[in-house]
């Protein structure tokens, strides 16, 4: 590793350091991705966090023995959150991934392209955001018909436009920047340039963008599974577990109460760090 | 103006053929048998070809576009599956609530989002700049259904401030029925004087209407506080400041009216998102509008119903930045010379 790598390690790491936000954030980031990897070891009750039913101890309040109580199953709720963060994070990864590849790829040859691909690429993206946010993915994952695959698939249709718009804007005004000219004229063939040249100055503009969505995708796979059409049950999905602790809401409060919680928590985390990111990355704001 | 009214004009009914086809096409690849779901379970065969001619679906698709966009133009919007109504009927009557609802949610983001946007501006280095950036982030991450709920369960359950859900009270219908002028509810109950419904439609719309504005709140206040930022720095506040023009002069003659356009375009942004938010939001408080009846059309797979709502959805949002624009050509003379 040469020197410069390093100390843009260390200039990074100081960022994190000097930054109670973006701690904060993180630190609730990896106790969710810790969640998610170790589910079975880190929850108090696993079997009950996979979906066993437990009747003997049906809808105990918050105790020593179940911190965050029971849901109607008898299940342990802690365990179930614990159980939720799994999906969560794979709803959200393959949503966002799809989409910023569809996306990307779309936008950086538009922008680059030009011309009727562009003009394709940008009238159909417009089409669909010229729907109101996440009504598409309601109206298709309702026609498809409710479960989690079909969420994806309706998330991912509207997420798309969204990266193909920014990445074409980008790279559109990258494009007549003089380094991309000479790198065109010397001959670098056009995947070259657009790999090299276009997306690498692209990047942060993608991490910010990822980072913000990785969280809001969260919170739109929950608002489907919430009114029925996303995760079914026996899915440990917060949404659903919202959904499912809706009619006792007033007597048994914490069913709705801590799965809502985890959502809100980690959307937080996201946000914010997608927040501090985006100043960092700021080329203006990072000089103050 | 004239020119950019047309333009808009043209471009919005583009924009609202291509969701015509749109929802055709979605609801053409249901899985699920549109006639089937008609006729119900217990249906014959002769029935189900009975109904598949009268609702035409036993013609060439292009035809049946043809028809469907031209029942659209002609205020034809099908009838729903699940209340058996037509679907323009359903809309036109559960339309108003949700406007006053989306109207009063618009106006707690506004005043709650420019105020402590400008506060957190005003003090960039206080606490209180702190707390609000959470609060800001906080808005527009938290589940709506999720902050329907809790609010339930803190000010109906345990404080018992406010009604759970509905509208009005139910005695309302029966005490002081509201009279039918304009159709929106809580207006016709104001302008016919009848105080006792106002009464009780105002304590009904404060906790959905909380829950609904949480997301715009978030995204103004953000993005005021930014945007003040950015326009203190420069220098001409700084020579204002320097010859002692009172702070609130330099507040809100001077700063807000530079700062404010990047806020109206995403309040008009913010506002399209609470279209969606009333499916959630309005299924929580129960409240007679239309978000209701779209979230349950879209579990029942009432697709004439969400066919209807679709287009509607683009058909206002279209006009929200229809809006944003011209206000923002009113207060802003450059974007017109654009």
């Amino acid at each position: 590793m040469n020197t410069d790598a390093m100390r843009e390690k260390i200039a990074k790491f100081s960022w994190l350091v000097g930054n109670p936000y973006a701690i904060v954030a993180s630190s609730i980031l990896v106790i969710f991705l810790a969640c998610a990897a170790f589910s079975t070891w880190l929850a108090p009750y696993p079997k009950e966090g996979a979906g066993a039913p437990n009747v003997a101890h049906t809808l105990i309040g918050p105790s020593r023995l179940h911190l965050l109580g029971t849901d109607e199953l008898g299940r342990d709720l802690l365990s179930r959150i614990i159980y939720g963060a799994r999906p969560a994070l794979l709803t959200s990864l393959t949503v966002v991934g799809t989409a910023a590849l569809v996306g990307t790829l779309l936008g950086l040859v538009a922008g680059f392209r030009g011309g009727l691909i562009d003009a394709g690429v940008m009238r159909l993206s417009e089409l669909f955001l010229s729907f109101p946010p996440l009504l598409l993915s309601l109206v298709a994952v309702s026609l498809l018909g409710p479960g989690l695959r079909n969420a994806l698939i309706a998330l991912i249709v509207s997420w798309w436009p969204w990266y193909a718009r920014l990445i074409r804007n980008e790279s559109r005004s990258l494009k007549s920047q003089p380094f991309v000219e000479i790198a065109q004229a010397m001959g670098v063939s056009s995947w070259k340039v657009m790999t090299r040249h276009l997306l690498r100055n692209i990047t942060s503009s993608l991490i910010v963008q990822i980072a913000a969505d990785l969280g809001t995708v969260i919170l739109a796979a929950g608002s489907l599974a919430f009114i029925g059409l996303g995760a079914q049950p026996p899915s440990s999905d917060w949404g659903l577990m919202v959904a499912q602790g809706r009619t006792v809401i007033f007597d048994q409060w914490w069913i709705s109460t801590f799965a809502g919680l985890a959502i809100f928590i980690v959307v937080l985390a996201f946000n914010l760090l997608g927040d501090e990111l985006r100043d960092y990355l700021d080329p203006r704001k990072r000089a103050k | 103006m004239i020119r950019l009214l047309w333009r808009r004009l043209a471009s919005a009914s583009l924009v609202l053929l291509a969701a015509s086809f749109f929802t055709f096409i979605l609801a053409r690849i249901v899985p699920s048998d549109p006639a089937l779901a008609y006729v119900g379970p217990k249906s014959t065969a002769a029935d189900e070809i009975k109904i598949r001619s009268l609702l035409g679906l036993d013609q060439p698709i292009p035809v049946q576009y043809f028809k469907y966009l031209k029942d659209v133009v002609m205020g034809n919007w099908g009838y729903s599956l699940s209340t058996k109504q037509p679907v323009l009927h359903e809309i036109a009557n559960r339309l108003p609530p949700t406007i006053e609802l989306i109207a009063v949610a618009v106006g707690f983001a506004i005043f709650f989002g420019l105020m402590l946007g400008i506060l957190a501006a005003r003090f960039p280095h206080s606490v209180g700049a702190a707390v609000i950036r959470v609060l800001s982030i906080a808005g527009i991450s938290v589940p709506a259904f999720w902050l329907g709920l809790l609010l339930q369960l803190l000010f109906v359950g345990r404080l018992g401030w406010f009604p759970a859900t509905g509208e009005f009270d139910l005695d309302i219908k029966f005490t002081s029925p509201i009279h039918h002028i304009t159709g929106f509810p809580l207006f016709d109950a104001a302008i016919t004087g009848n105080w006792v419904a106002v009464g009780s439609g105002l304590q009904h719309i404060v906790l959905p209407a909380l829950t609904l504005a949480a997301y715009s709140f978030g995204l103004i206040a953000r993005m005021s506080r930014a945007n003040l930022l950015e326009v203190f720095a420069q220098d001409y506040i700084k020579v204002a400041r320097a010859y002692g023009v009172s702070e609130r002069v330099v507040l809100f003659k001077l700063a807000l009216k530079n700062a404010i356009s990047p806020v109206i375009t995403v309040t008009g942004l913010s506002t399209a998102y609470l279209i969606t938010g009333t499916f959630f939001v309005e299924q929580v408080y129960n409240w007679p509008g239309i978000g209701g009846f779209a979230a349950n059309a879209l579990i029942s797979v009432d697709y004439p119903a969400i066919m209807g709502i679709t287009l509607l959805g683009a058909a206002g949002y279209l006009t929200i930045n229809f809006i944003v624009d011209l206000i923002l050509t009113r207060i802003d003379p450059r974007i017109e010379a654009r």
